[in-house]
């Protein structure tokens, strides 16, 4: 029996902008999935996963798409090694209830656990700890492709396929299966300890400090305060602890929002309040102190569909990178133009990138500061503010990160990423997403 | 090999499942594996069956078995798989009945063999099934079977009476065998969920209160081979709305088009 696509207007992003109607077909065996993938004359598909990207990078409107989350098997784990091959829809969250427990964790995971494996590689995710291990993509081993013109591809490091794969936002084929090496952990505890700084061009120093000592380190910026307080903040960084607890966290949300937010919850004086207040419950922790990975890695993972805290019009989250020559006046540069547009960010995220190599043609991370805000959608004002900061990320030599984005210019794309045109040979012609036929020219 | 691995299970926590893949089943024998159970696979791709047991062993079980079997084609011979499932697991603590065919009553309608295949899936065939795991724990005086049925099975309703019916009928089945069980301590329950996000409700509208995922309905099963009556609606809240379905005079429901 064929796995058939239905009509569905359920399929949104993250950033929940886009309304959009979908054909989609959610397959559970892998050997429904030569007839899925199978070119058609229905169109273009896109292989999906938990949707956690924010923009349309994960949408392919009026079309079809390859739910792949029922796909979640895992196909082998050498409890001795640390390699684990997954079917592409396991999310990071289950896994992690194998590894810890073996004492391995991934290799580097995203702010949230509620990404598949395949999403992992397709955006080449990236964590706390880039400076340290490089971005998902570093650790892969191993994938399973599968092409719309029938073909199947094991495919390893070194093949030009596996690094137009990682990266490649499900467009080079559908990853059937994932291998990955997880690492090793002493424990599931962190020695956590945060730092403050009071204007963002402190971080930098006590960032490059950090990561000498710290396997994990990120900053919380204010974003409303400007002048002298200007993107104060505070730094956390971590090291795995030597306890031997190897207690996986509890998979179940203990909060969800219910309801879209209404508009007044996030207003200007709300949001100011809300980080204020998150400023100084930070500032009363002084000293180190010791915390489990769920809370100190995935701290919104607590509120299931915390997205819908930016109400019904959804939200953009805007993610770049700077150089290292550039980051210090850009990011200053930046973090000016935001305070002044007086849009509420509910969260802005600043971290350092290391110098690795790119593990995929498009992958976001190079070495640098990178900055995540979130915007609330208001339409043409918040389309303005962004056009400005691309702007500034374009002249400081930055680029944005395909995940986090649903609006960029296929000029401002391409700037981003001098290997597109290389990509572009490898690109599936039986695959294309909202975002790739935007910025794809 | 096979009988040292099943001599590791010292819980009582060796388990067969009936419908292995279906995604309710696969929810509920996840649950065991992280408990570190022993479990029997039987479904009818044995390919499929691979995949599911060499995941299980990752989860934690510690031991999975599969066997690639018809249960409509082969109820039949119940007893003589049974036993033969409960040597290969060094011994029999659950069952779990998960298998079961939807079809439409439409077509169940026009068409005796789909009419056949609905009552002989959902029914005939799962009672042989547990009987045979009933005979066996009534004869150790311990042991749990644990069949799903459906909310559908507490009213006949024109939409969908024949699934309906197969599924009232199991859990009757059922509920008499947890009497018969009753003096000798082992027991039998059947679950009927609710509407489940499942493939075999695909094409239904989702969303909503009044539907589940795989995983709650799989808890349910889980717990279900532990502890309570012989009757357990999944989630609960289904006992309270099927008690007022049932309760609508005829005259009244014969109006409407559930």
């Amino acid at each position: 029996m064929t796995v058939p696509f239905l009509q569905s207007d359920a399929i949104a992003s993250w950033g929940r902008v886009v309304r959009a109607s979908h054909r989609v077909a959610r397959p559970r065996f892998t050997d429904e999935l030569p007839a899925l993938i199978a070119a058609s004359e229905a169109g273009p598909a896109l292989p999906i996963g938990l949707r956690r990207s924010y923009g349309d990078s994960n949408l392919n409107p009026d079309g079809r798409v390859i739910d792949m989350t029922g796909l979640d098997r895992v196909i082998a784990f050498g409890r001795e090694t640390g390699v684990m091959r997954a079917e592409a829809g396991l999310s990071l969250s289950q896994a992690l209830q194998i590894l810890v427990p073996a004492g391995w964790f991934l290799p580097t995971t995203p702010g949230t656990r509620f990404v598949t494996l395949g999403g992992a590689v397709a955006n080449d995710v990236h964590g706390k700890n880039h400076h340290s291990a490089g971005s998902f993509g570093a650790s892969v081993t191993r994938i399973k492709l599968l092409r719309t013109d029938g073909s199947a591809h094991e495919l390893a490091p070194g093949d030009p396929m596996f690094h137009a794969t990682v990266g490649g936002l499900g467009l080079t084929g559908l990853i059937a299966w994932v291998e990955f090496r997880a690492a090793r952990i002493p424990s599931a505890q962190l020695d956590a300890q945060d730092a403050e700084f009071g204007h963002v061009r402190d971080y930098f120093d006590i960032a490059a400090e950090a990561h000498t000592r710290f396997e994990h380190t990120m900053a919380w910026i204010d974003c409303l305060s400007g002048g002298a307080r200007l993107g104060r903040g505070v730094l956390s960084a971590a090291n795995w602890r030597q306890d031997g607890d190897l207690t996986p966290h509890r998979e179940d949300p203990k909060l969800a929002m219910p309801i879209d937010a209404p508009g007044f919850a996030l207003s200007r004086m709300a949001i100011g309040a809300f980080n204020s207040i998150f400023h100084d419950l930070k500032r009363m922790r002084t000293g180190p102190y010791v915390s489990h990975y769920e809370p100190f890695l995935y701290p919104l993972d607590k509120i299931a569909h915390w997205n819908r805290l930016y109400g019904r019009d959804g939200f953009y989250q805007y993610q770049c990178v700077l150089p290292p020559t550039t980051a210090r006046e850009g990011v200053e540069e930046l973090l000016k133009v935001i305070a002044a547009s007086g849009q509420a960010s509910f969260l802005a995220v600043l971290k350092d990138f290391g110098a690795h190599a790119p593990a995929g043609l498009l992958s976001f991370p190079m070495e640098g500061t990178t900055l995540a805000l979130d915007f609330r959608n208001q339409g043409e004002r918040t389309l303005t503010l962004m056009a400005d900061l691309d702007r500034i990320v374009l002249s400081a030599g930055g680029r944005l990160y395909p995940a986090k984005d649903g609006r960029i210019s296929a000029a401002m794309f391409a700037a981003g990423f001098p290997k597109l045109q290389d990509f572009r040979g490898y690109v599936d012609p039986g695959l294309s997403s909202a975002f790739w036929r935007r910025v794809a020219g | 090999m096979q009988a040292q691995a099943a001599a590791a299970v010292t819980a009582s926590n060796r388990v067969v499942v009936l419908g292995a893949l279906s995604a309710i089943a696969i929810s509920a024998a996840r649950i065991y594996a992280k408990e570190g159970a022993a479990l029997l696979l039987v479904a009818r791709n044995q390919q499929r069956l691979d995949a599911l047991a060499a995941d299980l062993k990752a989860r934690g079980a510690v031991l999975v078995e599969t066997a690639a079997v018809d249960l409509e084609a082969e109820a039949m011979s119940a007893p003589v798989h049974m036993a033969q499932w409960k040597q290969r697991l060094g011994g029999l603590d659950h069952v779990h009945l998960v298998y079961g065919y939807l079809g439409t009553q439409s077509e169940a309608t026009a068409s005796p063999a789909e009419l056949a295949r609905i009552t002989s899936s959902n029914y005939a065939s799962a009672v042989q099934w547990c009987e045979a795991a009933a005979n066996i724990f009534r004869k150790q005086k311990s042991g749990s079977l644990v069949a799903v049925s459906s909310v559908a099975g507490d009213r006949g309703r024109q939409s969908n009476y024949a699934y309906g019916a197969a599924k009232g009928g199991l859990a009757l089945y059922v509920q008499g065998l947890a009497h018969s069980l009753a003096p000798t301590g082992a027991r039998a329950v059947a679950v009927k969920p609710g509407f489940v996000d499942t493939p075999m409700t695909d094409g239904m509208k989702k969303g909503g209160p009044m539907w589940a995922s795989p995983d709650q309905i799989g808890r349910i099963l889980r717990r279900a081979a532990d502890k309570g009556g012989p009757i357990q609606y999944a989630p609960g809240k289904w006992r309270l709305v099927m008690m007022i379905v049932r309760s609508v005079p005829a005259f009244v429901f014969h109006k409407t088009k559930v």
